[in-house]
């Protein structure tokens, strides 16, 4: 998927993480989901059902164990998509 | 960073809990137990409301004969896995009765239910297939899901609308996916919505594994568990089960009409290598079982106790789990309630589970409560007013 798609799918995410209390302004796509962004395991699980009804796909848990920041995430939804 | 360094949060909330307790909650001394409802803890007598012994068989004089009698007969342990020294004649006779109290063709006897689970989720499974779990799903389930290498995709608890969604989603790959659900939730006390997830499993021709840790001996006339109360035994591809409940041993089992069952155990690493269940613990469960299979009388105190706890901790105002079962668990407000109601309740004599996150859905913190059988009305009456003191006393 091209740059275009993942800036779209990166300000999705920014918009649902603004939901989980983060700020959009203090998220930036290198950010650690666990360290920087403060998701404990519960609010991230939470956080991928939400991105699974957005773009209507299914994200395995095997995929979360290589992903650290929220490029990482941003990046396996595309794969998610285009699979 | 070394070896023991993640464990260092650990310690320190151990610490924690001590200074504010006096006691580890999770290392709780049984200094001995009693009956099936009481046992010793901190040197006075305690009502047990937090073990899986539903049907109280723990003590049924039947079950301690046969577990006595086959240690003089058979020695202590079989000192081998199944595949080795470990298969006696007990073990073969006891795959026998569980495929004939299922009606099924196949069964295999398992050293726990834990490692029923992860050894057949994992053999079942592979690279390429998908598992489809329930979200509450027990540590059991996401550890064999894990082991096996396939995709491991959960769907929101007990709901069939979004498990629908994620079959929908896999296409060609629902044939290659296992779905897997539990009779009655361990944390919650609910039941699985049954008859719509076997629609949905007929519909896109998926496989379904039913985990009755909870519900054998709990649900159904013969008390074979959800699939009975529900009416799709025939439609379930594989139950999974453990004797360390409702049988009042350890233990665990899986059944199936899938003649391929038999194979399983020769591919199930948790199977082949692990010491087989001792001669004692073959021969109790089996006895237990026969109980079970005849124990409506049981069966219907378990459920009087269950709706009278239930009735009695809503009336005083907790909010409670979706539906009275025999797990009772009551929602605390905070982690902080939570630790001290578990201490109050102690206090008054009454042992609870605590739950705390991530271990309970939702991030929730519970007092998780279970009755059995062999709780007598006085009983139950005695934990409803400990958890009114204890209400009155977070109140103050």
């Amino acid at each position: 998927m091209s740059r275009a798609g993942y800036d779209e799918i990166l300000a999705e995410v920014k918009k649902l993480l603004a939901r989980f209390g983060k700020s959009r302004e203090e998220i930036d796509e290198d950010a650690e989901l666990v360290n920087d962004l403060e998701l404990d395991s519960l609010l991230v699980m939470e956080l991928v059902q939400e991105v699974e009804d957005m773009f209507d796909i299914s994200f395995p848990l095997n995929d979360l164990s290589g992903i650290h920041t929220l490029k990482d995430f941003v990046l396996q939804i595309q794969k998610e998509i285009g699979a | 960073m070394g070896l023991f360094d993640k464990f260092k949060s650990i310690a320190v909330e151990r610490e924690a809990l001590m200074d504010q307790l006096g006691i580890l909650p999770f290392n709780v001394e049984i200094e001995e137990i009693l009956t099936p409802t009481t046992a010793r803890i901190s040197g006075r007598e305690v009502l047990l409301a937090g073990t899986n012994n539903y049907l109280g068989l723990t003590f049924d004089p039947r079950c301690i004969e046969a577990a006595c009698s086959a240690t003089r007969a058979e020695g202590t342990g079989t000192t081998g896995s199944r595949m080795a020294n470990g298969t006696f004649a007990g073990h073969l006779a006891l795959e026998r009765e569980l495929a004939e109290f299922y009606s099924c063709t196949k069964a295999i006897v398992f050293s726990t239910g834990f490692v029923a689970n992860l050894g057949v989720i994992s053999t079942l499974t592979g690279p390429g297939d998908v598992l489809l779990i329930d979200s509450d799903s027990h540590a059991s389930i996401y550890d064999g899901c894990r082991m096996s290498g396939a995709d491991i995709i959960r769907f929101r608890h007990n709901n069939p609308a979004d498990l629908e969604k994620r079959l929908r989603r896999l296409g060609d790959r629902a044939n290659n996916t296992l779905i897997i659900i539990e009779g009655i939730y361990s944390m919650l006390g609910d039941r699985a919505p049954l008859a719509e997830i076997v629609e949905l499993k007929k519909n896109y021709s998926a496989s379904l594994m039913v985990d009755e840790a909870h519900s054998l001996g709990v649900l159904g006339h013969k008390g074979q568990g959800l699939v009975e109360e529900a009416d799709c035994l025939e439609d379930v591809d594989f139950i999974v089960g453990t004797f360390s409940k409702s049988l009042g041993a350890i233990g665990g089992f899986c059944v199936s009409n899938h003649p391929e069952l038999d194979l399983v155990r020769y591919a199930t690493r948790s199977y082949l290598f692990t010491a087989s269940p001792s001669p004692a613990t073959v021969a109790s469960v089996r006895q237990a079982l026969r109980i079970l299979a005849s124990g409506l009388d049981l069966r219907e105190r378990l459920w009087q106790n269950a709706r009278h706890l239930y009735d009695g901790l809503a009336q005083l105002g907790f909010t409670l789990g979706p539906e009275p079962t025999p797990v009772v668990a009551v929602y605390m407000e905070s982690k902080e309630a939570t630790l001290f109601g578990w201490k109050k309740l102690l206090e008054q004599g009454v042992y609870v589970n605590l739950v705390l996150p991530p271990a309970a859905p939702e991030g929730k913190s519970l007092l998780r409560c279970s009755v059995s059988a062999v709780h007598t009305h006085e009983q139950i009456n005695h934990i409803i007013k400990a958890f009114s003191a204890m209400s009155a006393d977070i109140s103050l």
